[in-house]
């Protein structure tokens, strides 16, 4: 008698080629010279990134770059102390909501060298570059933010931006 | 600041593969099972019902009457196309890199036809009623891959 199977592995799988769009690009491009690019709205101001190449509230194209500062705030956060499949990090882990300097809107990176338990909302944090012959235009170009020391924002400065 | 018209290295879209991915196993039942590990051997079984069909692939239960089905019985590995539809040009995850033609193959011994690929190299070689044998895989598993396909029976 042959032997008995019991399971079959059954892959299910995707293949997409992503195409990030115009906007998108600018700002993944930008990654790869160490720049933060974000796009101004002509009618509300909020500056956005990264950019989407509209702004979701006017319904208008996004047209102008804007450069940004590597450094921010962390306005939001969340600790990760369950370890899931495909997780780049060793939990425990914070990642965080940052509104970088000129920013309306946040983005959302790992924050390291520093304690779960210190973080804080309103805490003064910078960007951490891959080496320069590292650069690509991808998130990854940014390792993750860090605190840098400064005193914390006052809650009335981003209060507008959670 | 620049704006979006101007620069030219916008000229060149900005892409990324993007895998969507979930590795599964899948029980396969006491069945499906022992299908699976007689392909293992380069031998096929199948299944007897109540009212003496041969069904290959085995099935648990009787489609016909819902029963449960009797003893495994070997059936050989040739076999009568049933039906067929030509591919001229297979997908990258299809059995088959060259053409080929999807087909249900009725093996000697049984009463019901199995899906799978039939390498008959140009649709004209291709005809209902035709003659395969399995053509099996250099290494077997244990699933329906270590078929790799049939082949004309006529094919020396």
């Amino acid at each position: 008698m042959s032997e008995q199977v019991y399971g079959i592995k059954v892959p299910i799988r995707l293949d997409y080629t992503y195409v990030v769009g115009t906007a998108p690009a600018r700002f993944l491009r930008g990654l790869a010279q160490g720049k933060i690019v974000g796009q101004r709205c002509p009618s509300c101001a909020k500056v956005y990134v990264p950019p989407r190449g509209s702004c979701p509230t006017c319904g208008v194209p996004t047209r102008d770059d804007v450069a940004l500062s590597d450094k921010g705030i962390v306005t939001t956060f969340c600790v990760v102390n369950i370890p899931f499949a495909g997780s780049a990090v060793k939990a425990p882990y914070v990642s965080a909501s940052v509104l970088l300097d000129g920013a309306d809107i946040p983005l959302f990176h790992l924050l390291q060298e520093v304690a779960t338990e210190d973080v804080r909302m309103g805490m003064r944090v910078e960007a951490v570059w891959v080496p320069n012959d590292e650069l690509q235009p991808s998130m990854n170009s940014i390792r993750y933010f860090r605190p840098t020391g400064e005193p914390d924002a006052p809650f009335e400065s981003f209060k507008e931006h959670l | 600041m620049t704006t979006a018209d101007a620069d030219p290295r916008q000229a060149t879209p900005l892409t990324a593969p993007h895998m969507l991915e979930y590795e599964y196993t899948r029980s396969v039942g006491p069945v499906i099972g022992r299908f699976f590990g007689a392909l293992q051997e380069r031998r096929v079984v199948g299944v007897r019902t109540a009212g003496g069909r041969g069904l290959v692939p085995p099935q648990e239960y009787d489609p016909e009457s819902g029963e449960p089905v009797g003893d495994f019985v070997d059936v050989a590995s040739a076999g009568v196309v049933t039906t067929w539809a030509w591919v001229h040009a297979p997908r990258p995850k299809h059995p088959l890199q060259r053409p080929f033609a999807w087909a249900l193959v009725q093996l000697d011994g049984a009463d019901t036809a199995m899906l799978h690929a039939v390498d008959a190299g140009d649709e004209s070689r291709m005809s209902t009623g035709m003659r395969v044998r399995i053509r099996w895989s250099a290494e077997t598993h244990g699933d329906i891959h270590d078929i790799a396909c049939f082949e004309p029976e006529d094919a020396r």
